[in-house]
């Protein structure tokens, strides 16, 4: 396996348990920022493809602003979610 | 209940997993993407066509300027519909129950505010290079419309909403987003009253002291240009009423 191909694999099992613990995590400050970390990895893998556009945009707005904006809502509502 | 959910979300990532393996290999020569007569059209006339090394860009702005002129269209729309909702909803349902720390007025810190003096700078001039350079590299108008916002939202995030407001209130975010989609549709205006189709950019020449090709190098910048204006002030007016709840006091 080149080293390339683990990077990806690195990544993509990284995003997987990102977006499990997202979903099943029931304090909702760290689903949103777990969520963040999960589109900072799709980042990688967009720039590893070669789809830099991609890649930039999902950092400024999927790692950056989206989060800030989730964020700014769990501030509004109760922080743990019912299920 | 549960358990049936279980078993269809398993059945379709099955499904999902068993179709994947009909992908072509990735940057194969014959995969549906490489082997369509629009990417080569693309990959060998952009360079002639509009004088733009970002191919990304070129297709964006220009081959398909009519879809991101409405996909800025679409954020305006979105960030509208927030401040509606939220202005109608969140301040009446102000349940007491809910407190918050930040209820207690604290002064801003002094290491936040002064690391974020220093930033801020940076962040807004990088997001200027990455507007007026999108077609040259990646980035333009969406990615430095961002990167802008971010940087108000910095600073109400540093200090606090009404220091940002005094910087950029939201009714003028609202009014600046529209600015810049009349950029946009302007510039495709004026290019169809030369004489040309609606957004087409080579018309232009007839004014601008450059050939067709240059002007439309030219006026992708003036569209992205558009656009970043409306992003950047959606950005910061859905971060100022989302954080607040549309009442626009206080905030995180």
């Amino acid at each position: 396996m080149t080293g390339l191909a683990l990077f990806n694999l690195f990544i993509l099992v990284f995003m997987v348990v990102a977006a499990v613990i997202s979903l099943r995590v029931k304090d909702l400050l760290t689903a949103s920022v777990v969520f963040g970390i999960y589109s900072f990895l799709m980042c990688l893998l967009w720039a590893e493809m070669g789809a830099v556009d991609v890649a930039f945009t999902e950092a400024a707005v999927g790692a950056g602003v989206s989060a800030v904006f989730l964020v700014a809502t769990v501030f509004n509502v109760k922080r743990s979610s019912s299920d | 209940m549960k358990k049936v959910a279980l078993a269809v979300t398993l059945f379709i990532g099955a499904l999902l997993l068993y179709a994947a393996k009909d992908f072509s290999v990735w940057g194969h020569l014959q995969s549906p993407a490489s082997a369509s007569p629009v990417s080569k059209h693309f990959i060998a006339d952009t360079g002639v066509d509009t004088e733009v090394p970002n191919m990304v860009t070129a297709v964006l702005a220009d081959y398909r300027g009519f879809d991101t002129m409405f996909e800025t269209v679409v954020i305006f729309i979105a960030g509208i519909a927030i401040i509606a909702i939220l202005r109608r909803t969140g301040a009446d349902a102000d349940s007491p129950a809910i407190q918050r720390e930040s209820d207690v007025v604290a002064e801003p810190d002094l290491i936040v505010t002064n690391t974020v003096r220093l930033l801020i700078p940076v962040i807004q001039l990088f997001a200027f290079y990455v507007l007026a350079h999108g077609h040259v590299s990646p980035g333009g108008g969406f990615q430095g419309g961002v990167i802008m916002g971010a940087s108000f939202i910095l600073v109400a995030l540093a200090w606090d909403l009404p220091k940002a407001l005094d910087r950029l209130s939201v009714d003028r975010a609202i009014m600046l987003a529209g600015v810049g989609i009349l950029i946009y549709a302007g510039i495709g205006l004026f290019s169809m009253l030369l004489g040309g189709e609606f957004l087409d950019y080579a018309e232009l020449s007839h004014v601008l002291p450059v050939s067709r090709e240059m002007a439309r190098y030219h006026a992708m910048l003036g569209v992205e240009i558009g656009v970043a204006f409306t992003v950047t002030t959606v950005m910061f007016a859905i971060y100022a009423n989302l954080s607040t709840r549309g009442r626009l006091e206080g905030g995180l």
